[in-house]
């Protein structure tokens, strides 16, 4: 990796790492599992690997990324799914029973678990939005 | 029946709108030949208004939306001429999320402002890329070209930045005071022990948003002249040692530490200091001791560590929520940072939430919002119905805060008033079944645990106090007790080493203050209005509600509990050891506590 020698170069990094991000929002399906200390606490890890298990039976390619807490702790483990450039869906009190239903409905059909999903939210807009 | 067509063009959602589309695709297919075999009808509404005008071609069933006008050469062409899908309008299956409420207006956020938290659960901690593709490291930037350290620090001074550890004192006056204090080496430190029992703020920082605290400190560094830094991180955080661990292995291959930052000229680098998990070192002298090798322990504030702080050189510390908030002021100026929050506390800040309350989590936000707000709009209130009855802020030496100050802003200065503190950020919601003796007793003797005992006024203090809140909790208290508790708080507020002990008498003195009432109910009537504390209380039956079931007369272990089947039942106070074992399993709520 080469090291960056000047701001111009951060600069531009950052709008090529910028564009990779977009490439990867907009082309690809994203499950991010919440993974800070109390997400791995109320079983995260448990979901995760019940979403890999998942994916890799039904042959689906998706991103699995992990972040750290968001806050809402009360309604960890916390699963988001990011399709194209839509907002992301964000299920809570996840087990990894609910796992092959919400891959079933919403990865295979589009349709979100309506009554699992507890909001939505476009994380680089929302971030861009915070700083003011 | 009408005349059979090669295709129909079924046109609905128009709802008056484009009064032109019809005619101009019946003109299109017409100049195209097409007038005998395809037929354009309007159709009624699909429910897909939003993307209306809808066209559905069939019998290919060829569906498109937010068809305009102009669209219509291109798809007479593709779709009728050629008998192509004209994928550009084609419908997609939506992910149906309109019905999912966005994160703005879920309760829990919809008062929050996220502006240190904004992107901890949003981005891979562990990718430097994604942190930089959010505009990471960009303040880091700025300073290093276009900024002069006296030019930084007075930018921090203008945000009106107070310390995020608790103690509130102003970062930019602490890193001025670094820079000027004489000598050669000078240290920037982030605590990031957060010792306080439910607190964890910082742990979801340095976990969620490593680099935040990183880029932080190197500007701190350029700002004070300071060439290496420590981040003290209890080991009890392993995930947030992990995530810093790669944050910084990351940040050195960028080159966004060690030799030569940027081309700038300026060397820093960083190293993680894992801290034993004592609740003293996260005090600003014993964590510095804790760094040099040393025993943690607290040492007098003749001098300051703005002078002599680690190894005894010029030394800024701060939290590591601080030094988080630090980009966001170099990126979007002091005014930006100085528009939210009260008069003398500026910008957000981020608390834990736990204890009786619906919502247990994280939140950030602005200061001078109030103790209710906090409490019931974003908590979403005190479970289960019960009532509320008082908040503990500022960890296990911060006061309880009662009912009657709910509407409290929560700033540093309106804390220390009502006799608590804002400390890192700890926020500990009791409902009525909690006895406030009984909590400071609770509190105390984790501080007794926790006081290094270097001091004797801490050590002491402490453990005596906390002998005489056990005996009134034991109905053996005197009246005199509460005066000699006073006496002892106030001495040991006054005249311990470490701000820590200082702080240790406040849940004593803030219940005293508050709930007077309870301590009196234990010490004269020997009743804990409560319930809880056991000596105090008795299990009795309630007459017109015990059916007789024999549940509790089977469950109590002590054998206290008597009656015959579908007759009331007695409980023997003399045996009863008061464990609530039959409270807790009647099912006709007749078990009752007095």
């Amino acid at each position: 990796m080469p090291r960056l020698k000047s701001l111009q170069e951060l600069q531009k990094l950052r709008t090529q790492l910028q564009k990779d991000l977009d490439a990867r929002i907009e082309t690809n399906t994203n499950i991010i599992v919440g993974m800070g200390t109390c997400g791995i606490a109320a079983g995260a890890r448990e979901v995760m690997h019940a979403i890999l298990a998942e994916l890799e039976a039904r042959d689906i390619q998706a991103h699995v990324t992990t972040v750290g807490c968001i806050g809402m702790c009360h309604r960890e483990p916390l699963v988001d799914i990011q399709q194209g450039d839509e907002p992301r869906i964000t299920y809570g009190n996840v087990t990894p029973k609910m796992v092959p239903r919400i891959i079933q409905e919403h990865l295979v059909h589009g349709q979100v678990v309506q009554e699992w999903a507890i909001g939505r939210v476009a994380a680089d807009e929302y971030i861009r939005k915070q700083e003011g | 029946m009408a005349e059979r067509h090669r295709a129909d063009v079924l046109v609905s959602c128009l709802h008056g709108r484009w009064p032109e589309l019809i005619p101009a695709l019946q003109e299109e297919i017409e100049r195209r030949g097409l007038a005998g075999e395809v037929d354009v009808v309007e159709a009624g509404c699909r429910g897909l208004c939003a993307m209306g005008p809808v066209l559905l071609v069939e019998p290919d069933g060829l569906f498109y939306t937010n068809v305009q006008p102009a669209d219509v050469p291109e798809l007479v062409e593709e779709t009728l001429v050629k008998g192509r899908a004209l994928t550009r309008l084609a419908y997609q299956e939506p992910v149906s999320h309109q019905a999912i409420c966005r994160y703005e207006d879920i309760p829990f956020y919809s008062k929050q402002v996220r502006h240190v938290m904004r992107k901890c659960g949003m981005i891979d901690p562990e990718s430097i890329e994604e942190y930089i593709a959010l505009g990471g490291y960009q303040a880091l930037g700025k300073v290093l070209t276009s900024m002069t350290p006296e030019q930084v620090i007075a930018e921090v001074s203008k945000s009106g930045m107070r310390g995020r550890g608790g103690a509130g004192f102003h970062t930019g006056r602490k890193w001025e005071s670094t820079r000027k204090a004489p000598g050669d080496a000078r240290y920037v430190v982030a605590n990031g022990d957060e010792g306080d029992p439910g607190a964890f703020m910082n742990r979801s920082l340095m976990e969620g948003d490593p680099h935040s605290v990183i880029e932080g400190m190197i500007i701190g560094a350029y700002a004070i002249g300071a060439h290496q830094g420590y981040i003290y991180v209890r080991d009890e955080y392993p995930l947030a040692v992990k995530n810093l661990g790669i944050a910084l292995e990351r940040a050195r291959e960028y080159g966004l530490l060690g030799q030569d930052i940027l081309g700038s000229g300026f060397d820093f680098d960083l190293k993680i200091v894992r801290g034993a998990g004592a609740f003293v070192c996260g005090e600003s002298s014993a964590l510095m001791q804790s760094v040099e090798g040393k025993v943690g322990e607290p040492r007098p504030k003749h001098f300051h560590a703005t002078e002599r702080g680690l190894w005894d050189c010029p030394t800024a510390l701060n939290n590591v929520e601080t030094w988080a908030n630090v980009p966001l002021i170099i990126n979007n100026g002091a005014e930006w940072f100085a528009s939210v929050g009260t008069e003398k506390s500026k910008g957000t800040k981020t608390f834990c939430l736990v204890g009786q309350i619906e919502n247990t989590g994280l939140i950030e936000v602005p200061m001078g919002i109030t103790l209710r707000e906090i409490i019931y709009d974003i908590g979403g209130g005190v479970p289960g119905g019960r009532e509320f009855k008082a908040i503990q802020t500022g960890g296990p030496s911060g006061g309880c805060i009662p009912a009657g100050l709910l509407d409290l802003p929560v700033d540093y200065d309106s804390l220390t008033a009502a006799g608590s503190m804002m400390g890192s950020g700890g926020m500990i919601v009791m409902d009525d079944h909690t006895c406030m003796v009984n909590i400071a007793a609770y509190f105390l003797d984790f501080l007794k645990e926790e006081s290094c005992g270097k001091c004797t006024p801490c050590r002491e203090g402490i453990r005596r106090m906390l002998e005489i809140l056990t005996r009134i909790t034991e109905g053996q208290g005197e009246m005199a007790d509460l005066q000699t508790l006073e006496v002892l708080a106030k001495t040991v507020q006054s005249a311990s080493l470490c701000g820590l002990g200082k702080s240790a008498p406040n849940p004593v003195l803030s219940t005293l203050r508050y709930f007077r009432d309870e301590y009196v109910a234990h010490i004269v009537d020997h009743k804990c209005p409560a319930g809880v504390c056991k000596a105090l209380i008795e299990y009795y039956i309630i007459e017109e509600l015990c059916v007789g079931c024999g549940l509790c007369r089977r469950k109590c272990p002590q054998e206290a509990i008597t009656g015959e089947r579908k007759a009331l039942h007695v409980i023997d106070p003399a045996k009863c050891i008061r464990c609530g074992i039959c409270h807790d399993v009647c099912k006709f709520d007749a078990v009752g506590v007095r």
